[in-house]
């Protein structure tokens, strides 16, 4: 096949256009370098009526919203899930992997949880906490600033607690909690857990003229058509363009990182899906914010004499690490909450409090902690609504089953009387645990996929135990009865598999030593300067907070010091 | 799906955001666009999940003799009250046709738990379930419609896995239509302003507001003033 050269030249390439490549390319087309954004899916504008699913009703869906086509809904905002059209991935026998991955523009922030949760100290130094996994070379003060900017560029509500590691930040103010949200409180007050208001990027308060302003539809999984919530497209990408220095290739899938003699990055190679031919595009510095799990792909895939176990990989290290977060949950069934009142409890999209971890690993058979998340409400119905719920007449000595009136009844009775909660947690990244390239499989674009080999250890596992445990206790403390049973040690005390959080990170971890890191602390390859890692990739360590809003941060920093080094001619 | 229909659907969905150069692009193929059906299937749709749509809306699985017991039981399970319609009338049959090819585990299930119904109204009456009198179906129905913890009658128990079946996809289809969310008193799906739980709701669930947050929360007649903080991030506007 013939290898087209695009004409044109960029200061530098982003590939991606989520969390991380959203913010590479604000920060650089806004410094005046001349960049490409690479997105491997179509373009997508949250308010663009042909695709937008915001306000939408159940009935709009001839299926109702249910997961035939998208994992999360007929309504959620997302281009591909754990499978994509095409685009496979293997597992190593006996082990267990999901990798999530959005086609589109802005990536998966356009259905997020908008759970935006800084790391704070601990986090960063955790090896000296307790000896395990291995310190970040960066500290939180050295974060701190590019966290207090990004408060205010993007937007989060919430309240400073002045907590000792979920550090205080630049707060819009946040909505009051709705009536599961206090009867969780009180649950959770009683069994000793601190519950804080949630901390969010969506915006309760205006912060510039471009964004408009929360209306309380609580879909922000569908994204914001008034760019009320952040997604990068929104947020970031459109007003990079705004600069005139941003060329958009959408639906361009990159297969490889190029280099010369010098080992050094001299753009990269792409296929082009509405043409499926392969274009070179060359650039000065190129700029990888595919997602951890991506980016590694595409260095590994990027062979040459210089790299010849792929760029960036000398150490061996690319694709290893790799790391989701923990999650387990339990769904309670609360009597005092039946025959309720109704009204518009939509709220924002997703929960107004929320527990940070409060134990102390000291007493506890687990390093590491969790934060609580949870669900209920008088939410809109969609597919899977009302189904077996007279069975919870059970509980409270009714008739389980039945029809007619009977029916009807039980289904306004129970409304909004069930509570969920979730765990998210931190797992200790393992060197075992990675992605490799699977040399016999190709995906449709001909490009050699991706082989997940990844097992939870005990940590995790008695971690999920004390998470189900924790709510079970706290479901009584509602007066609630647990609906299920909890799952014992045969089903890992329900700790769910890798990948299902969507918090995958670490395949190109930073640190100071070349021989057992990817990039440096500016998230610049070891092997080849002029190529930045701006996604989760260079995590060392996940934290018990969701990624996504140290993603951001960390791009800013690195974004700067390309801008810096690009200035000074090192690039 | 055909590679050709693929391209055609792509551009389409594509044209909404083609600000950008399309690099390679033929134009040949952007000419066969106004053959596609309506961008976004009105609910937001991707060019492949119209497709999808489309395929699904065009299959045939159950026939008619099936839809109409179907129907039977959808207004048993939820009949008309003097304010709310009934299943037939929220259309949950045509929900259900189409849901059981979309869903495709429910077919068989569904296939055999009809000819189950209608074995058993043939055993007891000798007609169909449809032909039975309503005093005959409720007869049937009432032996299928609650669990048999003692085992009481054991051959119902195919009959009372596939009413639940019914039930549930009833009751789903009912309450994500119109007639079904107002019935139920779902509210919400609209712009407004969050102020939290009302007074009265709080005061029976013995409910209030912790006293030392009430000065964070969103205060509504300032949002649309920009946001502007202290140095040590206390909101000042």
């Amino acid at each position: 096949m013939q290898i087209i050269n695009a004409k044109k030249e960029y200061d530098a390439i982003i590939v991606g256009s989520g969390a991380g490549g959203g913010m590479a390319a604000f920060i650089m087309a806004n410094s005046g370098m001349k960049i490409a954004v690479v997105e491997a899916g179509p373009f997508f504008d949250p308010k663009d009526p042909e695709t937008m699913t915001q306000m939408k009703w159940p009935w709009e869906s001839p299926r109702r919203g249910a997961s035939t086509n998208r994992a999360f809904g007929d309504f959620d905002m997302s281009y591909g899930d754990w499978e994509v059209e095409g685009e496979p991935y293997t597992k190593q026998e006996g082990t267990e992997f999901l990798w999530w991955r959005s086609r589109m523009l802005g990536g998966r922030t356009n259905h997020w949880g908008r759970i935006s949760l800084r790391f704070g100290p601990k986090d960063f130094k955790h090896k000296d906490v307790d000896g395990l996994g291995e310190n970040w070379p960066i500290s939180y003060d050295e974060v701190k600033p590019y966290y207090d900017r990004l408060d205010k560029m993007v937007g989060i509500f919430g309240t400073n607690e002045g907590l000792p590691n979920d550090p205080d930040g630049f707060f819009l103010p946040p909505p009051k909690p709705r009536l599961h949200e206090l009867y969780y409180m009180k649950g959770a007050k009683k069994t000793g857990i601190p519950v804080i208001p949630a901390r969010l990027s969506i915006l309760t308060k205006r912060i510039n003229k471009d964004r408009g302003i929360c209306f309380y539809c609580g879909q922000c999984n569908r994204s914001c058509s008034a760019y009320a919530d952040f997604s990068s497209g929104s947020c970031f990408i459109f007003p990079a363009q705004k600069s005139g220095q941003v060329d958009l290739y959408t639906n361009c899938m990159v297969k490889n990182v190029t280099t010369n003699n010098e080992g050094l990055a001299t753009g990269v190679s792409y296929i082009n899906k509405e043409d499926m031919m392969e274009y070179q595009m060359k650039s000065r510095a190129v700029v990888l914010g595919a997602s951890a799990c991506s980016s590694a792909r595409i260095l590994m895939n990027s062979k040459s004499t210089q790299h010849p176990n792929g760029l960036g990989n000398s150490s061996d290290h690319v694709g290893r690490y790799l790391h989701d977060s923990t999650g387990a949950g339990l769904t309670a069934f609360v009597p005092d909450l039946m025959d309720r009142k109704v009204y518009n409890e939509d709220g924002v999209g997703g929960l107004h409090v929320y527990s940070p971890w409060w134990g102390d690993n000291k007493k506890l058979d687990f390093p590491r902690g969790y934060h609580i998340e949870m669900w209920g409400g008088l939410g809109m119905p969609a597919y899977g609504f009302g189904m077996g719920v007279e069975g919870l007449n059970e509980h409270i000595g009714g008739m389980v089953g039945g029809y007619g009136d009977k029916l009807r009844k039980d289904a306004k009775r129970f409304f909004g009387s069930t509570i969920g909660m979730a765990g998210r947690g931190e797992s200790v990244a393992q060197f075992e645990n990675r992605c490799t390239i699977d040399s016999e499989t190709v995906d449709k674009f001909g490009i050699p996929v991706l082989k997940f080999d990844y097992k939870w250890t005990d940590y995790e596992r008695l971690q999920a135990k004390h998470m189900t445990d924790t709510f079970e206790e706290i479901a009584h403390n509602m007066g609630g009865k647990v609906l299920g049973t909890k799952p014992g040690k045969e089903k890992d005390y329900g700790l769910l598999a890798p990948g299902q959080i969507i918090h995958e990170v670490g395949t190109t971890r930073m640190g100071d030593d070349p021989a057992t890191s990817v990039t440096n602390k500016w998230q610049q390859l070891h092997d080849a300067k002029n190529v930045y890692v701006v996604d989760a990739g260079p995590f060392t360590s996940q934290a018990d907070k969701n990624c996504t809003w140290t993603i951001m941060a960390l791009s800013m920093r690195a974004s700067e010091h390309l801008v810096e080094q690009f200035k000074k001619k090192e690039l | 799906m055909k590679r050709r229909d693929t391209f055609k659907a792509l551009l389409v969905g594509g044209i909404a955001g083609a600000t950008i150069p399309l690099q390679g692009c033929r134009p040949e193929l952007v000419e066969k666009t106004e053959e596609v059906i309506k961008p976004g299937n009105g609910y937001g749709r991707t060019p492949s999940e119209q497709l999808h749509d489309e395929k699904i809306k065009a299959e045939i699985f159950l026939n008619d003799k099936e839809l109409n017991t179907i129907a039977t039981l959808c207004d048993i399970i939820l009949p008309a009250t003097p304010t709310a319609g009934s299943a037939t009338e929220a259309k949950v049959p045509e929900f259900i046709e189409f849901i059981i090819k979309d869903l495709p585990y429910h077919q068989l299930p569904m296939r055999g738990g009809l000819m189950w119904l209608n074995g058993e109204s043939t055993k007891r009456y000798n007609k169909s379930f449809v032909d039975c009198s309503q005093q005959e179906q409720i007869s049937i129905v009432d032996d299928i419609a609650y669990p048999d913890p003692q085992n009481k009658k054991p051959d119902m128990a195919p009959g009372r896995a596939f009413f639940e079946r019914m039930r549930n996809l009833t009751m789903t289809g009912y309450y994500t239509t119109k007639i079904g969310i107002d019935d139920l008193g779902y509210v919400g799906n609209r712009a407004n302003l969050w102020d939290g739980v009302p007074q009265e709701v709080l005061n029976k669930h013995g409910m209030a507001y912790p006293e030392e947050w009430m000065d964070k929360f969103v205060d509504h007649d300032t949002r649309d003033v920009v946001a502007e903080w202290d140095e040590m991030g206390n909101l000042i506007s």
